[in-house]
């Protein structure tokens, strides 16, 4: 800054550029402290050794992600065959959360669409509502959500008392409970993009399409639907990617059957039971799944974009 | 016309009340086949309101709207074979210019190759082919104007109904478009309702305009009509320019009124019927009217001094303050200079009007 009139436009770059610099630097701190280096430590402790009463060997090794494909017999001698227990659980948490994101889209979409509709001063107090529940603690939410579904609980009393059913429906301890408990507590980042979204959302063009004689319909599905798709996908990779990863749900409300690979994980790092490396190498390959499938759909949606139709 | 025309759109006794708010109060009104009809008001006078009535888009709280002779009371808007220019136009973001005029052919059940086929049709009439295969947002204003006119006109609709399509263009485009809009609407036939608060759009397109004010129908007429014969005072003031005077009426002799205006000036007027000696009313005459001149050229001018000249291009306005009397706005045309004289400010003056200029108006 010291000569600055008198050198030109050439250090005024320069001042510009370390002014630049000095800006993002708290931005890359925060990144390279909460992102990167967390990342790096699983990979790194994913390939050392394990000790038994939990914790790490500073050795190399390949045995955590061995033992997460491969089944080489009860005393590591017979030749390698393919283990689907854990890519079992994997395709279950895949499918579990992928259930839980279409029943948050199916619910949540028309509830955002509904909140997006009212008059402007009172929409906010729809949003605040919709977030009130997740004022309280997760694990309570989750726990509450276990004595609502109960065979004698309240859900199955009213429906009971209703004469909906006969006898009680067992959801407890079942995919469809885990399902529910993962979509009760991820439903508010489906419906705040998507309500977003609706919010700007220009609806002379549902007016445009009315009058040129499409149906509810139609206007719904090519002219609303592509709108608001930023919204709509930004909520499901919201609620598919934690719920992925979760194991308050499917611990409480999936039982022991229901197991998914955040409890696998979870297991892993509890207590002096556990196996940091095979903890840290499953971390690794749910982060790399869960890479891979967004950099899919992002380069499907790119191709989508570029096309005429 | 020997014949009675057609009506496209009766409108009878439509009422619209949003809450404990009427926005119109029982306007009735035919709209011939292949006329240019247009709404005229300010804004908030209930003519978009009427337009979404005809539309669908609002529901009519009283009275009803006929589409050639039919009740369209209980058609959704998509059912109406009604088309809409929409004020922001509305164009589809995600679709092609193409995809955006075949649109409503497509729903109309036409096949594909169909829709394309009159998608382009439309495109050559409104001058757009070569941009086809954009999306609107790679379009100016104006050209985005003319795909919402073409998607419009692509399902061939009995009528079109327009809500202020040129109020978001800069003025050369605006007055390019008129033309344009009144070609299109006397070569395709198609009955063309146009909302707007703009007066000169009006006068110069439309067959008829609906001056409309306060939710209620002010007149109804030719444009020259209502230019020159306004019924009362809101349409006089809103249409033009023009010279209100509060007088009182002197005496009525033969149709022919004697009004008194401040400072004891006396105007002559014919009078429409019902004026009669006493009452107090309004005297309303267009600046373009009034001739100025250094004496007296009869007995009916009126004495005053030019408080200032504004020069707006194509007319002179000069303020002339009569004695004790009000002000006056008198226009003389650039073009009129050999025959009419400007006089400086400050300058004692005359005022004639010529004949049948005034014309007196009850509230």
């Amino acid at each position: 800054m010291a000569g600055g009139a008198a050198s030109g436009g050439s250090a005024n770059s320069d001042t510009y550029a370390t002014a630049r610099i000095w800006l993002l630097l708290p931005a890359w701190a925060v990144l390279g402290i909460f992102v990167l280096t967390p990342v790096l430590m699983m990979l790194v402790y994913s390939f050392l050794t394990k000790e038994f009463r939990g914790g790490v060997i500073w050795e190399f090794s390949t045995a955590a992600y061995d033992q997460f494909f491969f089944n080489r017999g009860l005393f590591g001698d017979a030749p390698a065959t393919l283990e689907w227990t854990y890519i079992g659980i994997f395709w279950r948490s895949i499918w579990q959360a992928g259930a839980a994101t279409l029943l948050a889209l199916i619910i949540g979409f028309p509830t955002a669409y509904y909140i997006a509709t009212r008059p402007e001063n009172t929409r906010s107090v729809w949003v605040f509502l919709i977030t009130i529940p997740y004022w309280v603690n997760l694990l309570i939410r989750t726990v509450s959500m276990k004595f609502m579904l109960r065979d004698n609980g309240p859900l199955n009393d009213f429906l009971l008392g209703i004469g909906a059913i006969d006898s009680p429906i067992h959801i407890i301890n079942t995919n469809f409970a885990v399902q529910l408990g993962l979509f009760y507590s991820y439903l508010p980042f489906m419906v705040l993009p998507i309500y977003a979204s609706v919010e700007r959302y220009n609806f002379a063009l549902s007016e445009a399409a009315a009058d040129l004689y499409a149906s509810k319909w139609v206007t719904l599905r090519y002219i609303l639907l592509p709108a608001v798709k930023p919204g709509v996908i930004a909520g499901c990779i919201l609620v598919f990617v934690p719920s992925l990863g979760s194991f308050l749900a499917p611990d409480l409300l999936g039982g022991a059957k229901n197991f998914m690979i955040g409890s696998l994980i979870e297991e892993q790092f509890k207590g002096n039971a556990g196996n940091w490396p095979f903890g840290a190498a499953a971390s690794m390959i749910l982060l790399s799944m869960v890479l891979i499938l967004l950099l899919i759909f992002a380069r499907q949606q790119a191709k989508s974009d570029k096309g005429t139709r | 016309m020997s014949h009675a025309p057609r009506i496209a759109v009766d409108v009878r006794k439509a009422v619209k009340r949003y809450g404990d708010f009427t926005a119109l109060q029982q306007i009735s009104l035919s709209i011939y086949d292949n006329e240019f009809f247009t709404l005229l008001g300010p804004s908030g006078c209930g003519k978009t309101t009427l337009l979404r009535m005809i539309a669908g888009f609002e529901e009519v709280s009283a009275g009803e709207i006929m589409l050639f002779g039919d009740s369209i009371a209980d058609l959704p808007p998509h059912k109406r074979p009604v088309n809409t220019v929409f004020q922001n136009y509305a164009l589809f973001p995600h679709m092609t210019i193409t995809q955006n005029v075949a649109f409503g052919v497509r729903m109309r059940g036409k096949s594909d190759a169909e829709a394309q086929k009159r998608a382009g049709e439309m495109l050559e009439l409104v001058q757009l082919s070569q941009f086809a295969n954009r999306k609107p947002s790679q379009l100016s204003g104006g050209q985005q104007q003319r795909v919402a006119l073409a998607r419009a006109l692509a399902p061939q609709p009995k009528v079109l109904l327009l809500d202020e399509p040129l109020s978001a263009l800069d003025l050369k485009l605006r007055q390019a478009m008129r033309f344009e809009l009144k070609q299109i609407q006397r070569e395709t036939g198609i009955t063309f309702i146009f909302v707007t608060h703009d007066q000169e759009e009006a006068l110069t397109m439309s067959d008829r305009i609906a001056v409309m004010s306060a939710g209620k129908l002010q007149q109804l007429g030719a444009a020259k009509e209502i230019y020159e014969r306004p019924n009362n005072v809101f349409v006089a003031d809103f249409i033009g320019e023009t010279n209100l005077l509060d007088v009182t009426v002197d005496n009525v002799t033969n149709g022919q009124a004697t009004c008194v205006l401040g400072g004891g000036h006396r105007l002559g007027s014919s009078a429409a019927d019902g004026i009669t000696a006493g009452d107090k009313v309004h005297l309303s005459v267009r600046p373009e009217r009034l001739i100025l001149s250094e004496t007296a050229q009869d007995a009916a001018s009126l004495q005053g001094i030019v408080r200032d000249n504004v020069y707006v291009g194509t007319d002179i306005q000069t303020l002339v303050d009569l004695a004790d009397g009000p002000r006056m706005m008198v226009r003389t045309s650039n073009s009129d200079r050999g025959n009419k004289r400007i006089f400086d400010a400050g300058t004692p003056v005359f005022v004639t009007m010529e004949a049948g200029a005034a014309r007196l108006l009850a509230d």
